[in-house]
């Protein structure tokens, strides 16, 4: 496979395509909305999560927004993979993905952690690339901080 | 690839020796992704020859010390050799030395202007700097496609001072409305400030007819020429315009220096901006005060180095000829259009009709981001740029968040547009886009 087709694997242009959780849900219980953008490209996503009344377990992630595949797929796959998820556990999950994405192609995605998402392991390899990757992981971080 | 249809493509005109010219740029030598460098980027930054780097070399390892200052003997050389360099400069936009004030870049030149003018406005200067006093009421024009470094600065002076901020608003095909343009500038406007080539649409505007307009109504004017400086002869006292800046690293010099052109009487009515060492005559410890331009907008130290570098650029420049540079820069445009619009799904932004141009073309893939265009292009070998070029208003107006620019310049081949479209021909399919 060559580095283009790794980047671009099959699944992420089926997510970029059939996003998953587009739309925002209601602003009901707790929750909060990130609007995040990336400045080079002035591509946007508006996320929001909702916790369930526990106060610390993921109730759902939706989102809108526009941008290149890897970050619509990116976005669509987050919000596929929180549900469920307590604060903490998301914390982690985000940590560990911005560090193997920042990572140049050293560490990779394990499938049993990130699922669909682990097949944004190319992407670490394409350092112009990793902001559109992170956009909607950074908007989750801040949604949750804020919820 | 294109070659049956060869003849019918416009070709560049076959007095620029384009192979003696790349053989001056070791970095086009590069290979990426295993494929040879095609650099279409040079609208976002240009390749440097040897030359350039050269003459920096040499200032470093023979001349090296602080200008304006000191009296040994390569204090003198250097002192020498950097303003040699900004007669150089100046002479390349057609003015003398004393018009020619070094800033960092054109963005540095632009808020330059606007700070001055707001300190000015201020009281600051001499009596002659009343003239560019704001007052509430008071109009500052652009255009609908400036690049933000000649945005956010008058948005910047028009929030301190009171004075209004207006667009000249473009056309769809991306030229100006000058109906519109008439309207607009008038008795209460005081500066207009418009670029001369954009920096997405690649079209040369009718500066000369913005300036009457201005003129008619005693508004300063102020020029963006990144995108021209290494493209188009120019003749900046010719053209009349009050104020132009350009960018050093566009026109195949160092970074971290370019130009800021005045008029004399403007320059001479001009309150400094940033303030401190090299810029004043007497010191007191309450007040001071300053040297004439084009000292008086150089406070501390200058980018000596990379000045030297610029001359040796625009000497560059010279010597292949700006007519030429022009005639073969046009005729890879023209050739990008032809190649760009037949491919289905592709829309070029400012396509207008028998317009002037530079060698550049933004366009929209339908179906495609940007970004992933330009992943695609990237992995063939061809830089191109991606995102809103730094004019987000216009993409706006485009309805695109983001477009893809490919920018020649003079190193640039007929057969490497041809790579350029027939790689564009390619990219909707790889992303699965139905054509």
């Amino acid at each position: 496979m060559s580095d283009l087709d790794t980047l671009y694997r099959e699944l992420i242009l089926d997510h970029s395509k059939h996003p998953q959780h587009f739309g925002l849900a209601d602003e009901d219980g707790v929750h909060a909305t990130s609007h995040q953008v990336n400045p080079t490209c002035g591509d946007e996503i508006t996320l929001r999560a909702r916790v369930e009344s526990d106060g610390d377990t993921i109730r759902d992630v939706t989102w809108e927004g526009s941008g290149c595949s890897i970050s619509q797929a990116s976005a669509s796959m987050l919000s596929d993979l929180a549900v469920g998820l307590t604060r903490t556990e998301a914390r982690e999950l985000i940590d560990g993905f911005r560090e193997a994405l920042r990572s140049r192609g050293q560490m990779e995605l394990d499938e049993d952690v990130y699922g669909d998402a682990a097949a944004l392991t190319g992407v670490s390899k394409f350092s112009a690339r990793v902001k559109c990757a992170m956009l909607a992981w950074v908007a989750l971080e801040d949604a949750l901080a804020r919820a | 690839m294109t070659s049956t249809t060869d003849t019918a493509l416009p070709t560049p005109a076959p007095t620029l020796d384009v192979a003696r010219i790349r053989a001056d740029f070791p970095i086009l030598g590069e290979q990426v992704n295993g494929r040879p460098l095609i650099y279409l980027d040079s609208a976002a930054t240009s390749q440097k020859p040897q030359q350039v780097l050269q003459a920096e070399y040499d200032f470093l390892t023979h001349a090296n010390a602080a200008v304006h200052r000191g009296a040994h003997t390569l204090a003198a050389d250097a002192t020498d050799l950097f303003e040699d360099a900004r007669t150089t400069v100046a002479g390349f936009v057609g003015a003398p030395a004393e018009q020619l004030v070094w800033v960092s870049g054109a963005t540095m030149g632009l808020n330059l202007l606007a700070y001055a003018f707001g300190n000015a406005t201020a009281g600051r200067g001499a009596p002659a700097s009343a003239r560019f006093a704001l007052k509430p009421g008071d109009e500052i024009v652009t255009t609908a496609i400036e690049h933000h470094a000649n945005l956010i600065p008058w948005q910047e002076l028009a929030a301190r001072t009171g004075a209004v901020l207006r667009h000249i608003p473009a056309h769809a095909d991306g030229t100006l409305d000058l109906d519109a343009a008439a309207s607009i500038i008038g008795p209460r406007t005081r500066v207009v400030a418009f670029t001369h080539v954009s920096n997405v649409l690649g079209i040369i505007n009718p500066v000369d007819q913005l300036i009457a307009l201005a003129r008619e109504v005693g508004a300063v004017t102020v020029m963006d020429a990144c995108q021209s400086a290494p493209h188009l002869p120019l003749d900046l006292p010719a053209l009349g315009v009050d104020f132009a800046v350009f960018s050093g690293h566009k026109m195949l010099g160092p970074y971290g220096v370019g130009g800021l052109y005045g008029r004399a009487e403007m320059l001479d009515a001009l309150p400094p901006f940033l303030t401190g060492g090299s810029m004043i005559t007497t010191v007191t410890l309450d007040t001071a005060e300053y040297l004439p331009a084009p000292q008086r907008f150089e406070a501390g130290t200058q980018p000596v180095g990379p000045a030297i570098g610029l001359a040796a650029a625009v000497r560059y420049l010279e010597d292949v000829g700006l007519d030429a540079i022009h005639a073969h820069e046009k005729a890879l445009a023209a050739r990008m259009r032809e190649g760009l619009a037949d491919i289905p799904g592709i829309r070029l932004l400012g396509d207008a009709e028998g317009s002037e141009r530079v060698g550049l073309w933004a366009f929209d893939v339908e179906g495609v981001h940007a970004h992933d265009a330009g992943q695609f292009l990237d992995d063939r070998g061809i830089a191109v740029r991606v995102g809103h070029h730094c004019a987000a208003p216009l993409h706006r107006q485009y309805g695109v968040t983001a477009s893809v620019r490919a920018s020649a310049a003079l190193y640039n081949t007929a057969d490497e547009i041809d790579e350029l479209v027939d790689a564009v021909r390619g990219i909707r399919a790889y992303f699965g886009v139905e054509s």
